[in-house]
């Protein structure tokens, strides 16, 4: 990898689900230190994209590359994946209950820590960093625990994402609606949490369908993506266009149907 | 006629007296012989066996172990090995071999304040007219060959009588193992559990083999709950690899009284177990909570029978089953409920997972209600790991069958948490976490 290359690279990514097409020729680069936001109407394909990048095996890529730190990204299984330091925060975060939510956390990481051959972390050393990084998040203790997600608001269940995240440390975040459902304080609490997580070699990809996210979460750059295809690029202001005259500009004049990203959560 | 019936046949012959004065165990003994040989091993077109073939075990010439047979050295250690000490602090143990009670490997039978604890054999010589009032009077074989041939050949188990009021301190530990016999040896437990008003006790039997040879298990529970009695009940099916392992547990309640069954089935090539209870007085509850996890080519029935006679009885029943290989799973559950038991409190659910493509259950929820104030509910599901839960799992990093194991003991484990017993319920979980895909990652589950 040079210097030059970017962090990550998509070109032409073209994915389906089924019969039908959501991606339909992405081209994107992020650089390491960049924060871009992806924007669009419902079944843009946002979400489809986030999940493709996550290694998601319901879509099925049909053309176009994706190069991550200068390798074929595509080729790698969800776990390889985050091994690599990709981390997704969901949009619907899964309900898993029985399983303690801290034990799932420390099973990933020493997942993670044991492929990067490094040593893994006993318990004792797992829950200080367990309380540092929930602190970012404002997480109380009554986190520790419950089971993973079970009962928590929606709120909770956003907050839980990004304290993955402070824990897991990934290299490249693609935050999927990480603002939906949630109140403005919660919004706050968890923007706040991804800010604290800036730093100059890790990456970000939020993804939204509002703009009020981009007020707390300030980005480098800004894609509206529409009909599977970024259909328009800019700085932070083109979200605020976006807040003033909407998605209708981008949609295409008629569409048979929509192209169903949303479906596929 | 099968070997199993030609060899049952010849080893009733050379049966030696009955146990007791007043010869009605003898009569018992012939009448059940008799109906053992007209009834014979249910096969797969008996409506109650079509989903569990004894084929395999029909055609094995087994035989009870010899009377004279010297008893195999075994040591507690070696139990504690397979069955995991303990279940709950204070426990008594009573151990059997082959059928047999143990007295060196058991704790002193206790029979302080009228309360007796022990073995059947002992109960019929010293109790005789208690154990003649209940013994074989309510586990039903007029139907079923495989309890007709467990009560021709009444002669041990476990006899466990508490008085009015009576509340041990802790549970009741029955340990049912087979040593290493050199011939297919039918190991016959009878149990007989009778709870006096307002008494409680927590028994727990657990099934095991010490060697890996082909036995077989045919185990009968009568349990007869008096007023206002409380039983916990579990059982845990953790017999060898090549095991037969059939038992029913039959309770009949009193008013008032409650039952609470944990039903754990991890062992033996093919298995049933069969829990029957009889609500036939007034208010009475009953929990039946069961979990079976199969994997290889085991077989796991499990078949209850919750029959409301009387009204304001409540019954909850959920049963959860793990199937992985070409294992095979039966739920055959059945709530009767019956004319006058009216303001009946029914509800039955049976969930199951299914970890292969290769792995089947059949599962068969029966409610049939007869009264007409009632509330009843019951439901039965199939299903795989979600993927949308393996999906998140594995995006944090853990391995595919590191995500299907956890999965798997998110489901297992709510049966595990039903165990109040703490010693028990860790020792479930280990069995349970041992089973689980990539088991040997997630040892401090939970």
């Amino acid at each position: 990898m040079t210097r030059t290359e970017p962090m990550l690279r998509i070109k032409n990514l073209r994915a389906k689900v089924g019969d039908k097409e959501i991606l339909r020729g992405i081209d994107l680069e992020v650089g390491a230190g960049e924060v871009h936001a992806i924007m669009g109407p419902n079944g843009s394909g946002k979400s489809t994209l986030a999940q493709v990048l996550a290694g998601r095996e319901t879509f099925e890529v049909t053309a176009g590359e994706v190069l991550y730190q200068g390798k074929d990204l595509l080729a790698l299984s969800p776990e390889e994946r985050a091994v690599a330091g990709i981390f997704m925060a969901f949009q619907y975060p899964v309900e898993i209950p029985g399983v303690g939510n801290l034990y799932f956390l420390r099973t990933a990481l020493n997942a993670l820590r044991k492929r990067r051959g490094e040593e893994e972390l006993d318990a004792m050393d797992f829950l200080a960093l367990a309380k540092e990084k929930m602190k970012l998040v404002a997480m109380d203790q009554s986190f520790t625990g419950r089971s993973v997600n079970e009962g928590f608001s929606g709120g909770e269940k956003k907050r839980n994402e990004i304290f993955q995240m402070a824990v897991l440390d990934p290299k490249l975040a693609i935050l999927d609606e990480t603002d939906s459902g949630l109140d403005i304080d919660a919004l706050r609490t968890v923007a706040n949490g991804v800010n604290g997580l800036r730093t100059e070699d890790r990456a970000m990809i939020v993804i939204t369908h509002y703009q009020r996210l981009l007020n707390y979460i300030v980005p480098d750059r800004v894609h509206v993506i529409s009909n599977g295809r970024i259909v328009k690029s800019g700085g932070r202001e083109l979200a605020l266009e976006l807040e003033q005259q909407g998605y209708a500009q981008f949609e295409p004049p008629s569409r048979p149907g929509r192209a169903g990203g949303e479906a596929a959560r | 006629m099968t070997d199993f019936a030609r060899s049952l046949r010849d080893s009733f012959a050379r049966l030696g007296d009955p146990p007791g004065r007043g010869g009605r165990i003898g009569l018992v003994r012939q009448a059940a012989f008799a109906r053992f040989a007209e009834l014979g091993l249910p096969t797969v077109k008996d409506e109650e066996w079509k989903y569990t073939s004894l084929a395999p075990l029909a055609q094995i010439p087994f035989a009870p172990p010899e009377a004279e047979a010297t008893p195999s050295r075994v040591t507690l250690g070696q139990l504690d090995l397979v069955t995991g000490g303990p279940p709950g602090d204070g426990a008594v143990r009573l151990v059997f071999l082959d059928g047999r009670y143990n007295p060196e490997l058991s704790s002193r039978a206790a029979s302080a304040g009228g309360t007796f604890i022990g073995s059947l054999a002992t109960a019929i010589a010293e109790l005789p007219e208690l154990v003649d009032r209940e013994l074989a009077r309510h586990a039903d074989d007029r139907h079923d060959g495989l309890t007709a041939l467990n009560t021709a050949f009444v002669e041990d188990g476990a006899f466990i009588y508490l008085p009015a009021g009576a509340e041990l301190q802790g549970p009741i530990h029955l340990l049912f193992v087979s040593t290493a016999p050199a011939k297919p040896t039918l190991s016959q437990p009878r149990n007989l559990i009778l709870l006096g008003e307002g008494s409680q006790a927590t028994i727990v039997e657990t099934y095991a083999g010490l060697s890996d040879d082909v036995y077989f298990t045919n185990a009968v529970t009568e349990v007869v709950l008096g007023e206002s009695s409380h039983l916990d009940h579990y059982k845990l099916q953790e017999e060898s690899a090549r095991a037969f392992h059939i038992a029913l547990t039959q309770v009949r309640h009193g008013r008032h009284s409650s039952f609470t069954s944990h039903s754990v089935a991890l062992g033996a090539a093919l298995a049933r177990n069969e829990v029957r209870t009889l609500l036939a007085s007034e208010g009475s509850e009953c929990t039946l909570n069961g979990l079976y996890m199969a994997t290889g080519k085991q077989h796991l029935d499990n078949r209850t029978l919750i029959d409301h006679q009387a009204p304001r009885c409540t019954s909850r029943e959920l049963y959860k089953g793990v199937l992985d290989g070409q294992s095979r799973g039966v739920f055959s559950g059945r709530v009767l409920v019956r004319h006058d038991a009216q303001k009946t409190d029914a509800s039955q659910t049976n969930k199951n997972l299914l970890l292969s493509d290769e792995a089947l259950v059949d599962t068969k929820p029966q409610l049939e209600i007869f009264a007409d104030d009632v509330k009843c509910a019951h439901g039965a599901a199939v299903g795989q790991l979600d993927e949308d839960a393996l999906f998140y799992l594995r995006s944090r990093g853990i391995g595919q069958e590191e995500a299907k194991g956890l999965l798997t003991y998110a489901f297992a484990s709510e049966m595990v948490n039903l165990i109040p017993l703490g010693p028990l319920r860790s020792r479930v979980r280990e069995l349970v976490t041992s089973r689980l895909p990539a088991f040997e990652k997630l040892k401090e589950v939970a």
